[in-house]
């Protein structure tokens, strides 16, 4: 419970510390911290439109691609606490789960019938998928190196002992940090604040929606940048008690926000073409980690 | 029983050939209504624990007959009478349109139901001359059902296509039988397993494969999968469902038998199956990506599933092999679900796609589009199907997948190194095929049924009647009842299994992910997830109350409606997929660039090919073509040459035995000097 608990107060600050990083990166005074669940409140008070070519597809899919999120926040625990829930192949749940919420967000972004929102869903639909093998390694050697196959018991279990491990663990965290960025459709892979949108991808599939519907998905991104942050912070909690553990855990938060907030300010997107080929990319890396964890546990004779 | 089945059988097809095209539908439907029932009742039965046996004396030629209904059986008659029962449900209003041709109906209602009969009767035999004289009745029935269109060049040669094949697998499997029976004298299954325990391991395997090649063309696994991509696409919809749902399934059947009888090393074996698997699932999906024809794409998607299940099996006998058990457990159990799922949501596809061919008649998906909002059942029935398909939850593809993937895991913990790296290689192609389902079916979805109309805006298109969405509701209803108590499957599915493990000593028996009590959180989590998803929509409703809800065109950043036809293609949402796999697939374009100033109208087309066809299909059989051309002047229409070919072949026939004796009695003359 108390896990589900943090990453909902997390997701409240989050992308204001983003925002505020950025401007202040970038000179600027920036809005305040609160300011995009301000946004989001306003939204909620909106009214909405729907378009003609939409059918109950575009309805339904902001519904469902909130509670994915929040279904798979169930399982991610903080430190030696148990998530919402927790079970063997929890993870397999969790990354299958998100995917649902993705495709209604391509299918919705396709029953507009505009050529830009197609754009966007077709890259979505492709980074996504590359990102996903990266994942299921990352938590296969985890697995094998904790003998686990849960989030709760694979982070309770990681011990950093000799110096590999910490190899091991930067690694990880540099992996899910890349896949949270991909995720959330960020930085090296897509910028959130370009204005053209033939260079936009999860913006662009967001164009028609509005109203309630809107301030779902924008709660929902809110919430997968805390998700994403609370399984990095596990690699650091260990075994803390919840006085050391909640104050580190929003301590790494910050770290993370303000890390993606420098991201974006310092670095340019990579060419759309090039950007699958990254992805892919990263699969790779989550593979040197498969090879540090053999490593590890002397599978090479 | 069985000789009330076939006097069933008999009755049924002399009362098809009485009476008029109408009733012979009826008839149809009540044979297999009658077929199922008794069958599915055996089967019922033998699932839950008495199996079903009768010793028939038979004849000198093929020895004596076993009928035996054990567990595995069970699984799959029970899953072949569900969709032959939703099948001929579905056919007999599909077919109504073609009510005047009185005699193909009449063939076509004949062959149906004989090839539901054969497809019983493989299963439930346990002697392999029997076995292929079923074989090739449904390899026959199957291509009459195919071939319904036949004035269309492209579907005669579709089905022309499948049974030359089906033959080729047939040619492997009368090798394996007739070798252990020329070995031992009898065509009994019990005889394989005996033979195969007193041979060595090389020749135990060697055998296996030859019955795997014959039943691996038949599942549709790459290399061998070429006939299928055409087979599906030309049969009407409810045979492609069947085809695809059930009889590739045979296959699978027949490589778990034999898996059953043969005893040899698992471990190599399933390292065969489980690197064939993972080629065939990401190739079947890499293509199925690029296709354009609904029916064509669904076709490449059951390759894709025959791949899942096969690295169930692979996983499963590896387990065996390293004496894993719950890896061996969830291996087969994953791969026995996945056949059930796949056979409901593929038919169920292929139903959906029959009714858009019913009303658009046309399966190019590119000229569809914005078809949920005139028919809005098939759209929902094909979404749940993709959804299932995609292996995500709250649906039953994602059971089995996560079974199978559970089996992975649980493989982690016992891997040497080699396994270790085959463990990231399965994870990484039964990860990658889910993405890819998942790109192609956003696609094919939203490019048919979303948007606007692409080019039938002025034709009428009306869901089809209540009839025919009934068999298409029973089959979601299924999916949904599997996704939402899997546990209940899965005990009953532990009969089939204990098959394959109970003669195993395991070493290693600790389960670490897809225990049935993961399964019932997951149970409750979907559930969850759907109040969830219900309390959101009431929640919006209320907040949305007072405020104003508008319709508008569509916005797209003011970059709004122009044409329908500058929509997003099912091309375009792929380009950059295809662009990456290049390399690997075989896209031709035809079209012209455009160079003038004011260019006239110009036409540009891709077509996507199979490289793997035209490697070790099209080049042998020019290859073969080409050898053949050589004696063309053989044929050359003059009777009398034809006549002395005649006597120049029986003169040989007579003069070349003599000859050679006399060449003998030379060369022993010879010698002695």
């Amino acid at each position: 419970m108390l896990s589900i608990f943090l990453i909902l107060l997390t997701s409240l600050f989050f992308s204001g510390i983003i925002l505020r990083t950025k401007s202040i990166a970038s000179g600027r005074k920036g809005p305040g911290i609160m300011q995009p669940v301000k946004d989001v409140i306003r939204l909620f008070k909106k009214g909405s439109i729907y378009s003609e070519t939409t059918s109950v597809i575009f309805r339904i899919a902001p519904v469902i691609y909130f509670s994915s999120v929040l279904m798979a926040c169930l399982v991610i625990p903080i430190g030696p606490y148990k998530g919402f829930i927790s079970f063997d192949g929890d993870f397999i749940f969790f990354a299958y789960v998100l995917a649902l919420g993705k495709f209604f967000s391509i299918i919705a972004a396709m029953d507009t019938g505009s050529s830009f929102e197609g754009m966007g869903a077709s890259r979505e639909a492709l980074y996504s998928m590359f990102a996903e093998p990266a994942f299921f390694i990352l938590i296969g050697s985890l697995a094998l190196l904790t003998g686990d196959t849960s989030f709760y018991k694979i982070f309770s279990t990681l011990h950093l002992g000799s110096s590999i491990t910490y190899m091991i663990a930067g690694l990880a965290a540099f992996v899910l940090l890349m896949i949270s960025m991909i995720e959330n459709s960020r930085m090296p892979v897509d910028d959130p604040k370009t204005h053209l949108e033939l260079t936009m991808v999860h913006e662009v599939m967001i164009l028609d929606n509005s109203g309630f519907d809107l301030g779902l998905i924008l709660l929902a991104g809110f919430l997968k940048f805390a998700m994403y942050g609370a399984i990095i912070a596990d690699f650091f909690l260990g075994a803390l008690t919840y006085e050391w553990a909640i104050p580190l855990f929003f301590a790494i938060q910050v770290l993370f926000a303000i890390i993606v907030g420098l991201i974006e300010s310092f670095m340019a997107r990579f060419r759309m073409s090039h950007n699958a080929q990254f992805i892919l990319a990263l699969s790779s890396v989550s593979f040197l980690i498969f090879l540090g964890v053999l490593l590890v546990l002397e599978k090479f004779v | 029983m069985i000789n009330i089945l076939i006097a069933i059988l008999l009755v049924a097809i002399i009362a098809i050939l009485c009476v008029n095209t109408k009733v012979q539908g009826i008839i149809a439907v009540s044979a297999v209504l009658v077929i199922s029932f008794i069958t599915g009742f055996i089967a019922f039965k033998a699932l839950l624990g008495s199996s079903y046996e009768v010793l028939f004396s038979g004849t000198i030629m093929f020895g004596k007959v076993l009928v035996s209904i054990d567990a595995l059986s069970a699984w799959f008659i029970l899953t072949i009478n569900f969709t032959f029962i939703t099948g001929v449900l579905y056919g007999f209003n599909y077919m109504k349109h073609y009510r005047e041709q009185k005699s193909e109906i009449t063939l076509h209602c004949i062959a149906f139901i004989i090839a539901h009969f054969s497809l019983i009767g493989i299963c439930s035999v346990q002697n392999g001359f029997i076995l292929l004289l079923f074989w090739e009745l449904m390899a026959i029935s199957m291509f009459l059902l195919v071939i319904f269109e036949h004035h269309k060049p492209e579907t005669i040669k579709a089905g022309i296509n499948y049974l030359v094949q089906s033959h080729i697998s047939i040619v492997f499997l009368v090798l394996g039988f007739i070798y252990v029976a020329f070995k031992t004298g009898s065509y009994s299954f019990d005889a394989i397993s005996e033979f195969s325990g007193k041979q060595s391991t090389l020749a135990g395997t060697a055998l296996f494969l030859c019955f795997f090649i014959g039943f691996a063309i038949k599942a549709g696994f790459v290399p061998f999968h070429t006939w299928l991509p055409y087979a599906h696409p030309a049969a009407p919809s409810h045979i492609s469902g069947i085809m695809s749902g059930v009889v590739i399934k045979i296959g699978i059947y027949g490589i778990l038998r034999m898996l059953l009888l043969i005893k040899t090393d698992y471990t190599t074996i399933g390292f065969i199956i489980l690197f064939m698997s993972i080629f065939t699932g990401l190739y079947g999906v890499m293509l199925a990506t690029v296709q354009h024809n609904l029916k064509k794409l669904l076709a490449y998607h059951s390759i894709e599933n025959i791949g899942i299940i096969g690295m169930g099996i692979g996983i499963g006998c590896i387990g065996l092999g390293e004496t894993n058990k719950w890896m061996a457990i969830l291996g087969f159990t994953g791969a026995l679900l996945h056949t059930l799922n796949h056979s409901l949501f593929k038919s169920l596809l292929f139903y959906s796609s029959g009714n858009v061919y019913q009303s658009a008649l046309t399966m190019n998906i590119e000229r569809l589009g914005g078809l949920i909002k005139r028919m809005p059942h098939t759209a929902v029935l094909f979404l749940i199907a993709a959804i299932a398909i995609c292996g995500l939850p709250p649906l039953n593809g994602f059971i089995s997948e996560f079974l199978i993937l559970g089996g992975i895991y649980n493989w982690l913990f016992s891997a040497g190194l080699i396994s270790l790296i085959t463990i990231v290689f399965s994870l990484v192609g039964l990860i990658l095929i889910g993405g890819l389902a998942i790109l192609c079916f956003t696609k094919a979805f939203s490019i048919v049924f979303l948007g606007n109309p692409r080019e039938h805006a002025a034709k009428e298109i009306h869901e089809r009647g209540f009839w025919q969405l009934l068999p298409m509701y029973m089959t979601v209803t299924f999916m949904i009842i599997i996704g939402l108590f899997p546990s209940v499957f899965i005990d009953v599915l532990q009969k089939p299994v204990n098959l394959f493990t109970h003669h195993i000593v395991f070493n290693m028996n600790l389960i670490k992910v897809g225990s049935i009590d993961s399964l019932q959180i997951i149970n409750w989590l979907f559930a969850g997830f759907i109040l969830f998803v219900i309390v959101l929509i009431g929640i919006r409703k209320y907040f949305s109350k007072k405020k104003t809800i508008e319709t508008g065109p569509t916005w797209g950043c003011a970059y709004g409606p122009t044409d329908s036809r500058l929509q997003y293609t099912a091309s375009s949402f792929v380009k950059s997929y295809s662009k990456l796999a290049k390399p690997l697939l075989d896209i031709e374009k035809k079209g012209t660039e455009i160079e003038e100033v004011f260019p006239a109208g110009k036409h540009f087309e891709t077509e996507s090919y199979d490289k793997i066809e035209r490697i070790f299909i099209d080049k042998p059989l020019k290859l073969i073509n080409k050898i053949t051309d050589l004696f063309l002047f053989l044929q050359n229409g003059h009777l009398q040459r034809y006549i002395i070919y005649g006597i120049i072949f029986i003169t040989a026939v007579i003069c070349i035995p003599l000859i050679a004796e006399k060449i003998g009695l030379l060369l022993h003359f010879l010698n002695n000097l």
